[in-house]
């Protein structure tokens, strides 16, 4: 095939530049996360939002430990490294100690359901306002591979290659829609980034999540399903499907609960 | 002889080709469909990267489903006629 536009340089007609390589807040782009991943994905949505709404100098972020802790030395806001799951106390602190600022916690599933799940559960019972943003792809991809306690009955991982059973494994855990019915709670979304289009819609979660939390509206969180081609055992252009036939199927997109103008 | 069939271009790209690991996520989030993988080239690190044909509408859906931030978006002032399209 001929006739491809060249792609090397500025276009020399006039033009304006409506998206850069690098996001908002985040100074190096480059990361060695696998092909295909969703994680990076979500974290451009999430910096996106901050700079949006012009927070990026009161900004906080919390990290939790995973792949996308990759990027906790390359953002343009401060960044505190938690223990595995311990990030919601670890914003508490900081957004007791300084109430103005505004702090949000980047965690995988592993981190957050399997690892540090009466965390998260306490911070929304006491309805902290910091916002947890959770990146769930059903698996520990960090540490090799392994189940979470997130994983979808029939989900491939390394320690559940026939798929997660429910007789021998137990069925997962669905966050959102937990944390929903926890009172201190004032917003919860599920979101996912399979698409340009679920990308958007999840970033307006993240926008009404920082609303809720600069309102002290109370505890908010949204839930980002991203894609892990390899630790789904799919290729990567087939991952926004499997997402969606497969972890979007359980973990139901949308905004599960928001009571930010009561 | 009819001429050469052009297709309205709204916007165009500048791809970073050396940070691409060649997932294909853009190829499938493009409306227009206009981005192709390579076949046979390679980048850098050896992996297959997006080329762009006439006709893009400079929407941002590659740029935000993309992991590795390998695109930048421009939209032209006055859409362009380039040749291309359907032949």
């Amino acid at each position: 095939m001929t006739g491809f536009v060249p792609t090397d340089r500025p276009p020399s007609a006039p033009a304006r530049l409506v998206d850069d390589f690098t996001p908002a807040l985040i100074d190096v782009g480059a990361h060695h996360l696998c092909p295909g991943c969703g994680e990076p994905v979500a974290m451009r949505s999430a910096l996106e939002a901050v700079d949006e709404l012009g927070l990026t100098r009161r900004a906080i972020a919390v990290f939790g430990i995973g792949c996308y802790t990759a990027f906790s030395n390359n953002l343009d806001v401060e960044v505190l490294q938690a223990l595995h799951g311990r990030a919601p106390s670890v914003a508490t602190g900081v957004k007791r100690a300084r109430p103005d600022s505004i702090v949000f916690t980047v965690q995988g599933d592993g981190d957050m359901v399997s690892e540090g799940l009466q965390e998260v559960l306490h911070t929304a019972a006491r309805g902290e306002s910091v916002t947890c943003i959770m990146l769930n792809n059903g698996v520990f991809g960090e540490t090799g591979g392994h189940m979470s306690a997130a994983t979808v009955v029939g989900q491939r991982t390394k320690t559940s290659l026939e798929g997660r059973d429910p007789d021998l494994h137990g069925r997962p855990i669905l966050l959102a829609s937990l944390l929903a019915h926890v009172d201190g709670a004032a917003y919860v979304a599920r979101g996912l980034v399979n698409s340009a289009g679920n990308v958007a819609r999840t970033k307006k979660m993240l926008l009404r999540a920082f609303e809720a939390q600069e309102r002290r509206a109370g505890f908010s969180f949204v839930e980002i399903l991203t894609m892990c081609p390899t630790g789904w055992f799919v290729e990567t252009e087939e991952a926004p499907g499997y997402l969606e036939d497969n972890l979007a199927a359980v973990h139901t997109p949308g905004v599960l609960k928001d009571e930010v103008d009561r | 002889m009819s001429p050469a069939p052009t297709v309205r271009t709204r916007g165009t790209l500048v791809i970073d080709i050396d940070a691409c690991k060649g997932c294909d996520l853009c190829v499938d989030s493009c409306p227009p469909g206009v981005l192709v993988m390579t076949e046979h080239e390679t980048n850098a690190r050896g992996y297959r990267y997006p080329r762009l044909l006439a006709g893009c509408t400079g929407c941002q859906a590659c740029s935000q489903i993309c992991p590795d931030f390998v695109f930048q978006v421009y939209k032209y002032e006055t859409p362009l006629e380039l040749p291309g399209g359907p032949s």
